[in-house]
């Protein structure tokens, strides 16, 4: 095997590994920061001597033991410190010594759940945690990790080392959170997670509408937390949502990179193992029996779509029934936004427009592009195509996404020409 | 990406022997581990090719012949299939290099072929690199280099 081959070989076994060999090793050492520099140094180990010796028969087990030397080096040699502290009559806390003997394994994924708690942690800014989640969880480099999010490399480097910094510095434990905090800090796992399938779903920047590697790292992390998390509603209405909306990757650009509008897709091109994979993903929810979450919602509405064969066959009188309930449990202007859409689809688009109206002065979405793009699109459906010439205008203005301005554009151009 | 894990007929499948306990337990707890690692998409195993029928076209625009199973050559079947969505081909490799030998005997064999996605979902992380490069490169500004 030539050098460069061994690599790739060795970075498709890391990316299988490295979450469990740092969560098993975090909870060890008991700071995140250190179990993943242990592993990488078994990684850096493993680079120098599989080409020439070859990979060995079980990768993992090679891994995880030669990152466990390195752990029980690093403590010694710190208790070494500490001693030496000791006899200068410095006052230390006492060092953690962890039970080596014990089994790494980790069945359960009690390990993994407890990485993934302590990188979405809520001392950490959202992009400190998407950083931190993608290196951690997903095994990704921060090379691969700038490319997703367009920024420099030294720039995600930094955000790593920050946010590892900051872990330590308020001493967060490795643990599962106490169950009065659960809640909180199960929505901050989820929130990550959607924030970076978004992120690749509708690049708000750029000229490119999905950015895939963002959107697959997201649905992995959001699948394993459903594994390992099966007991939460939210979890698995996460995972719909976001299968479901992963289902409409192929249709949702033409030929040239133009954006196709959902009720414009061509069904026959959605992923229906995707869709299928969300349904049931549903159905796993609302086995749990509990009330519904935000996310839940949210995937409910996306089946609505995607259960519908036609794009007339769609049930907006339930989508809007679906919008009603998320605007009461999780009001937001956008919420109202698109609750008007479904109200014009299933009532008209004078039901819709009022709703609109409503929340016209709303300052938060003052500078949101599909507030005039979608009040354009209704005045057009009542024939005002004067005025929703002028909003789809105002609409381009707004939106920071090329592609999507010269949409609006070409929308506004045909009002003119009516 | 998504691969492909294409377990091949063999004489025990295609004559409807089910696998042992050991073979059975093995390939479930891989799934298992797919499934934690977040990369299984589906997994189906398929009945003999006695149940099977085929329908081929000898005559081009010609009226299609149906044959019923079972066929021969067990080696050029398939028994089952597994999906997963992975970051690399190698990772695709890794997953495959650890599924149990479905058959035992000597004539289990896996095929990994990989998915056609749209040209959108293959935009690999070199092209997005070269996109950074070129924003970079735009908004340097001259003379500071």
């Amino acid at each position: 095997m030539n050098k460069s081959a061994a690599h790739r070989t060795i970075d498709g076994i890391w990316r299988i590994e490295s979450p469990r060999i740092i969560a098993g090793l975090a909870r060890r050492v008991r700071d995140v920061g250190l179990a993943e520099d242990l592993a990488q140094d078994a990684l850096i180990i493993a680079l120098e001597r599989w080409p020439e010796s070859g990979i060995p028969d079980n990768p993992g087990a090679w891994l995880m033991t030669t990152a466990k030397r390195r752990a029980i080096d690093h403590l010694r040699r710190s208790k070494v410190r500490d001693q030496k502290y000791a006899e200068l009559g410095w006052e230390i806390e006492r060092q953690y010594e962890p039970d080596w003997d014990e089994a790494i394994d980790d069945p359960v994924g009690d390990d993994l759940l407890r990485l993934m708690f302590t990188t979405c942690h809520p001392v950490l800014s959202a992009e400190a945690r998407v950083a931190l989640t993608l290196r951690l969880l997903g095994g990704l480099t921060t090379k691969e990790i700038a490319s997703a999010f367009l920024v420099p490399e030294p720039t995600v480097a930094q955000r790593i080392v920050r946010a590892k910094r900051t872990l330590a510095a308020a001493h967060v434990p490795f643990e599962m959170p106490p169950r009065a905090e659960l809640p909180a800090r199960l929505s901050s796992v989820l929130e990550v997670i959607y924030l970076m399938f978004n992120e690749g779903y509708a690049a708000s920047s750029g000229g490119s509408w999905i950015r895939p590697m963002l959107c697959g790292e997201a649905l992995r992390l959001g699948r394993i937390l459903a594994e390992i998390a099966p007991a939460e509603p939210e979890v698995h209405g996460l995972v719909a949502l976001m299968e479901i909306q992963s289902s409409r990757f192929k249709a949702r650009i033409d030929k040239k990179g133009e954006p196709i509008l959902l009720m414009d897709q061509n069904r026959a091109l959605w992923d229906h193992l995707l869709i299928r994979r969300g349904l049931s993903a549903i159905e796993r929810a609302e086995r749990l029996g509990r009330a519904f979450g935000p996310y839940l919602i949210q995937a409910s509405i996306a089946a609505c779509h995607a259960r519908a064969r036609t794009a007339s066959e769609t049930d907006w009188v339930r989508i809007s029934a679906l919008y009603d309930a998320l605007s009461q449990i999780a009001p937001s202007p956008v919420v109202e936004l698109n609750r008007a859409v479904a109200l014009s689809m299933a009532f008209g688009p004078e039901v819709g427009l009022e709703v609109i109206d409503a929340i016209g002065q709303e300052p938060s979405l003052k500078n949101y592009h599909l507030l005039p793009s979608v009040r354009g699109d209704l005045l057009m459906k009542l024939g005002r195509t004067q005025e929703a010439g002028i909003e789809f205008k105002h609409a381009a203005a707004l939106t920071c996404n090329e592609k999507e301005r010269e949409f609006l554009l070409r929308r506004a151009a045909d009002c003119a020409i009516d | 990406m998504r691969f492909m894990m294409i377990v091949k007929a063999t004489q025990d499948s295609e004559a409807g022997v089910m696998p042992s306990q050991e073979l059975f337990d093995a390939m479930a707890r891989y799934n298992e581990e797919l499934a934690r690692a977040g990369v299984l998409v589906a997994a189906e195993g398929l009945h003999p090719s006695s149940s099977a029928i085929r329908i081929s076209y000898p005559e081009p625009g010609g009226k299609p012949a149906v044959l019923d199973g079972p066929f021969t050559e067990a080696k050029e079947l398939i028994a089952g299939f597994t999906l997963i969505e992975v970051k690399s081909r190698e990772e695709a490799i890794q997953w495959a290099m650890r599924m149990p030998d479905p058959h035992g005997l000597g004539e289990g064999e896996i095929e990994l072929r990989q998915v056609f996605e749209a040209p959108e979902l293959t935009q690999d992380p070199e092209a997005l690199a070269k996109e950074i490069e070129m924003r970079a490169s735009v908004t340097r500004k001259p003379g500071r280099e």
